[in-house]
């Protein structure tokens, strides 16, 4: 049962992306009325206007993108032409830094703000008033004072990817049962050895959660803070190929921002499965 | 009929039936836990406190299974978590073994009403996590060899890498037991650890905690809402009256024989007497003696009471032979 569900699922995707292909190819395909004109003007005005052909790519356009990507993903030839594996690569090298950061420092603060009630009460009205600010509202901030680009994007990445971890590691911490505590106090742990084996493992589903809800929005971010720092990355190449009228590569982009943001949510789901305990 | 007296001295098997008010006292060399005028007061909405129970005294002696018994709100469970170090009282101690408790230790294990397993961590994981605490230089293999023999103790060899998770609630509970032993505590405490369990396994349960107790000669401090498991159980029972302000009513030494059998109980001299004490106990007494404390009352020696046998009882002791009344 289990298994012809999950085929006929699989049919079913395939047959709607089959779909969507179909109606995109015939959306683009169908020429517009076509004018005489001056052959200067008609130079100007592109294929839209002269042949009828539309703007649009088709999905064989961007396929062929795509082909062309996947064969030579890594060359470098200067700073406007970079391969979009290089591009990646300097995307996932951000959001690993500064969520890296973000986890050094949300997860040991959550732990000291979730086992003092006083903490946790001083602390609550920064954390409600800083989580909601967008982290690019931090980027002039960051680029006024930390006076580098790259860095200040990074420093986007972490300031956004902490919140979520250091609420559920508080959270998680807090909500430690009081029984599990009361077997670590009767067998006189030691706090460093208690925060390991009983705080840790307890709260450790809450913390999965709330690093897998940061690495989300470290995703979503970084796009948005490299078109605005430019330079490298996904998002520059993105803005680039806008400047540049490439729509093909515009979708060829999102498509790929879309596979890493898959990639990196399936990972952290997979290292959550490992710390779920049933109970 | 059996009449009872409620305050019937303890009396010899010669004189079965002599019933005589009086307390009998534990000289202090006896005495292995004794606890000193506690008192637990909450603050109250209002400015005032609220006296959960106040200079409550009780002895305990080296290896006697002691059970404590109460309505909800009398504070067995206050009791059972300052003797654990888990709470602390708000006036008095509690000496263990000549020194005052200032904290938890490793001396006095806890079994806990809901088993309190780690649920990320097998059975052997929490046994042996048990057993780490207690011996911090063991090496793995002692600290393993000690948890699977305390864990084939309680009857569950071969579930060692099971999850809580993948236990009924009886073996939960063996598990905790298992944890609790495992340590080789000098005290154990039980606040109702087999209320969560259904009639038959509560039963085998009981039976495998009297046997390990009196084979290691365990001193057992328990809380109970079950009259029936501390006739079984108990050496003696410490009855407290309603709360808030509980007091210990009495304490009632029970008169069954050490070696009892959990079938052959109902039939034992003695155990209707001591059964009926006890319900008339927790349905009038428990109310009554709150409002109003006989006279002479001394909380620091509250009455202990053997509740006298029936002529029928008598009769039955006086018709066996001697040697099979130890």
């Amino acid at each position: 049962m289990q298994r012809t569900l999950s085929l006929r699922a699989g049919i079913l995707s395939l047959a709607l992306l089959a779909l969507i292909l179909l109606g995109w190819q015939v959306a683009v395909s169908g020429s517009a009325r076509t004018e005489v004109m001056d052959p200067e003007y008609a130079a100007l005005m592109g294929q839209t206007a002269t042949t009828g052909k539309s703007a649009m790519p088709g999905p064989l356009d961007v396929g062929a993108t795509i082909w062309k990507h996947l064969k030579d993903p890594f060359y470098d030839r200067g700073p406007n032409d970079k391969g979009i594996g290089v591009q990646l690569a300097y995307s996932i090298g951000r959001v690993a830094l500064g969520y890296g950061l973000a986890v050094l420092v949300a997860i040991p603060v959550g732990f000291l703000i979730g086992m003092s009630p006083l903490m946790s009460r001083a602390l609550d009205p920064y954390i409600q008033i800083l989580k909601p600010v967008s982290p690019l509202a931090w980027m002039p901030l960051a680029l006024y004072t930390i006076k580098d680009s790259s860095l200040s994007a990074i420093f986007v990445i972490f300031i956004c990817s902490v919140w979520p971890m250091l609420i559920n590691t508080v959270f998680g911490v807090a909500g430690t049962r009081k029984e599990w505590l009361n077997v670590a106090r009767t067998l006189e742990v030691s706090p460093i050895r208690r925060a390991f084996t009983v705080i840790l493992p307890a709260a450790a589903p809450t913390i999965l959660t709330g690093m897998r809800i940061s690495i989300g929005i470290a995703w979503l971010v970084i796009v948005a803070a490299e078109m605005l720092v430019g330079g490298t990355g996904i998002g520059y190449f993105v803005w680039n190929e806008w400047n540049n009228l490439s729509i093909t590569n515009v979708i060829t982009s999102i498509l790929v921002i879309g596979l890493v943001g898959m990639v990196l949510d399936q990972l952290l789901a997979r290292a959550q499965r490992l710390v779920t305990f049933p109970e | 009929m059996s009449k009872l007296l409620p305050f019937a001295r303890r009396a010899g098997r010669s004189a079965p039936a002599t019933a005589e008010a009086g307390t009998s006292r534990m000289s202090t060399s006896e005495k292995f836990i004794s606890i000193e005028g506690i008192a637990r007061r909450y603050p109250a909405p209002g400015g005032t406190t609220t006296t959960i129970f106040e200079n409550l005294w009780l002895p305990m002696r080296r290896g006697e299974f002691v059970c404590m018994i109460g309505h909800s709100g009398c504070g067995k469970t206050t009791v059972l978590n300052i003797l654990a170090g888990l709470d602390t009282p708000s006036e008095g101690v509690v000496i263990v073994d000549g020194q005052a408790i200032t904290g938890t230790s490793l001396d006095r294990a806890v079994i806990f009403q809901g088993h309190a397993l780690l649920p990320w961590r097998s059975v052997l994981g929490n046994v042996a996590y048990a057993v780490s605490s207690r011996w911090r230089k063991a090496g793995r293999a002692e600290i393993e060899a000690r948890a699977r023999r305390a864990i084939a103790t309680v009857g569950l060899a071969g579930s060692e890498h099971k999850r809580p998770s993948e236990l009924s609630g009886g073996m939960k509970q063996r598990v905790g037991i298992a944890r609790a032993l495992a340590i080789e505590p000098k005290i154990l405490l039980m606040d109702e650890p087999f209320s969560a369990l259904d009639a038959l396994t509560r039963g085998t349960l009981q039976d495998e905690v009297r046997r390990i107790c009196v084979e290691t000669g365990q001193t057992v401090f328990m809380i109970t809402h079950d009259v029936d498991e501390a006739i079984y159980l108990a050496d003696r029972i410490v009855l407290m009256t309603n709360g808030p302000e509980a007091k210990v009513a009495e304490i009632v030494e029970n008169p069954l024989p050490k070696a009892r059998d959990r079938t052959q109980l109902h039939h034992a001299p003695g155990y209707y007497a001591l059964r009926n004490h006890l319900i008339d106990f927790l349905v009038t007494r428990s109310r009554t003696l709150r409002d109003a404390m006989p006279e002479g009352y001394d909380s620091r020696h509250p009455p202990t009471v053997r509740p006298s046998l029936s002529e029928a009882d008598a009769a039955a002791i006086a018709a066996e032979p001697p040697a099979k009344r130890a």
